[in-house]
């Protein structure tokens, strides 16, 4: 650590030097001058009247949304299945694909760096893009339905389960691996006895993961005609019915926080 | 299963191994467990496969606009709607910026109120609640409720994603300083630091930099659903790419895309070397 001496001639110690702490307070600096241009440019593209009006429109929509519309419940069952449908098999759909792509990607089992490169650009697509996007574009392919959903959330769930898995194979032992191939096995034994083994409780438990992150977005797929509980959620909102939409919040509250807590279990159980 | 199982098990796996008939270990070990969920699996997916409708007619009719789109990206159209698309492209990243500066700034009280160690029950149960509503609810359906409140355009955004930070960033946050090492807040505490002190010295040097880490991690995740939420009027580039598809004008929507993940893998690149930097 670095030591100045005061005007008394006394040393003094002090955290960083003189040129590190000037470097920080430019670095902080320009931050705040990014952040404020930032905020200027949103602020002039902002209806300030409408922020003013917050507090009172935000009153009225609760207002609005007490009490629930208990009666409404009973129609949201069979949408609510196929929202766990999207979400279960979009989960097994990814899977399948993932998983060899996976391997791909990995640096210690791929084919070739040049397939390698290929995998790890299709997992950041597929990363990039949001289901709902997704979504989108595959409503104007498929039309409307569960369908297009489900290959909306097996699209996204690719990159997802693609990059922990292919890291979890990249960090794998050497050994087991070594001692099948003494044996004189084949590249697909290898694979097979060597090192599915040891990635197995890993890529279960990023499965039960992503599934418990699916259920969340298939919730809102419904937004762009991509079925589930969307739907409903949509045309209650374009008819102005506040109340039915609070029993659908109460509803997706519910699911999602008991997936989450089923995950957690699975994980735990597992790993 | 108990022990005399376990080991009548491994002596019929050896007798077996010994005449060359050896099988792995499965991964569930309780057969009955085992058969029970794979016929539960087995049921649901009739069930589950069995309540889907699709309009085959539809989706034959699509295979052609597939073409389109796929054909697209080796031809996006960059240049038709370039003033569209370089708006909706700033908006988003001024969004990302801002939200992610407001969502930290305000996850770091509520993080350090949800964490049971330092934080009295009171406290801890309304930061709780305040992470667990924030992550249940996707982005676009507090885009929407926020866009009812705050009118059409960025700052709708902003709240959003600001929101949705807090909750993602004060969890991991939380879960952190719950497992910091224990003995140094011991030691600034035996100096007689202030309760603010103590959080200073003891806990930020602790979880400093899995904190910048993970807020680079948010920009990323916050340039990514601002795509999205344009779609129900909280301002970025989503609503360009909405309207770009719903005219079937796929080159655009190629364009823009391409230059979502371009930006995203830009952002990861900076990040993994800002992250290099600071630890």
């Amino acid at each position: 650590m670095p030591v100045s001496i005061s005007p008394q001639g006394q040393p003094r110690w002090r955290l960083r030097t003189s040129r590190a702490q000037w470097l920080g307070y430019l670095a902080w600096l320009i931050g705040a001058c990014l952040f404020l241009l930032c905020w200027k440019m949103i602020s002039d593209n902002t209806m300030w009247v409408f922020v003013a009006d917050a507090g009172r429109q935000g009153g009225d929509l609760i207002s609005r949304m007490l009490p629930p519309d208990w009666h409404y419940a009973h129609r949201l069952w069979k949408p609510m299945w196929d929202t766990l449908n999207i979400a279960t098999l979009g989960t097994l759909l990814g899977i399948a694909m993932a998983f060899p792509v996976a391997f791909l990607a990995a640096r210690n089992t791929t084919p070739h760096p040049l397939i390698r490169s290929l995998a790890l650009g299709l997992i950041v697509s597929s990363r990039s893009i949001n289901s709902l996007i997704w979504a989108m574009l595959l409503v104007t392919i498929l039309g409307p339905g569960v369908l297009a959903g489900i290959i909306a959330i097996a699209l996204r769930s690719i990159g997802f389960i693609g990059k922990l898995l292919y890291e979890a194979i990249e960090e794998i032992h050497p050994t087991p691996v070594e001692a099948i191939s003494a044996t004189g096995a084949r590249r697909l034994q290898v694979m097979s006895y060597g090192v599915l083994p040891q990635v197995l409780p890993a890529f279960a438990g990023i499965s039960v993961y992503r599934w418990d992150i699916n259920i969340r977005e298939s919730t809102v797929l419904g937004l762009v005609g991509a079925g589930g509980i969307g739907l409903q959620l949509n045309a209650a909102i374009n008819s102005l019915a506040w109340s039915q939409v609070s029993v659908i919040f109460l509803m997706i509250f519910v699911t999602v926080l008991a997936s989450e807590w089923i995950s957690a279990r699975v994980r735990h159980a597992i790993i | 299963m108990n022990r005399e199982q376990l080991a009548d098990q491994a002596f019929t796996r050896e007798a077996l191994a010994s005449t060359g008939r050896w099988r792995r270990l499965p991964f569930i070990a309780d057969p009955k467990v085992r058969w029970a969920m794979g016929i539960g699996a087995a049921v649901y997916l009739a069930l589950a496969l069995a309540s889907i409708e699709v309009n085959w007619e539809r989706v034959a009719e699509g295979m052609s606009r597939a073409l389109n789109f796929l054909g697209a990206f080796t031809q996006p159209d960059f240049l038709s709607r370039r003033d569209d698309i370089i708006d909706g492209i700033l908006e988003s990243l001024t969004m990302t910026l801002t939200s992610t500066v407001i969502g930290v700034a305000l996850a770091i009280p509520v993080g350090l109120g949800a964490a049971r160690n330092i934080a009295p029950l009171p406290i801890y149960l309304v930061c709780r609640s305040i992470i667990t509503v924030s992550r249940t609810f996707q982005e676009i359906i507090i885009a929407i409720l926020f866009v009812v409140m705050f009118g059409f355009g960025p700052l709708a955004g902003v709240i959003t994603l600001a929101f949705a930070t807090i909750g993602f960033m004060a969890k991991l946050l939380a879960e952190d300083i719950e497992d910091l090492d224990w003995r140094q807040v011991e030691a600034i505490r035996a100096t007689g630091a202030s309760w603010w002190q103590t959080m200073n010295h003891a806990v930020q040097p602790q979880v400093m930099a899995r904190l910048i880490g993970l807020s680079m991690y948010r920009l990323d995740i916050n340039f990514r659903e601002s795509a999205v939420i344009g779609i129900v009027g909280a301002g970025g580039i989503g609503a360009t790419l909405n309207t770009s598809m719903s005219r079937y004008e796929y080159d655009t929507s190629a364009a823009i895309l391409l230059i979502i993940i371009a930006v995203v893998l830009l952002c990861e690149y900076g990040s993994s070397h800002v992250r290099r930097w600071t630890q």
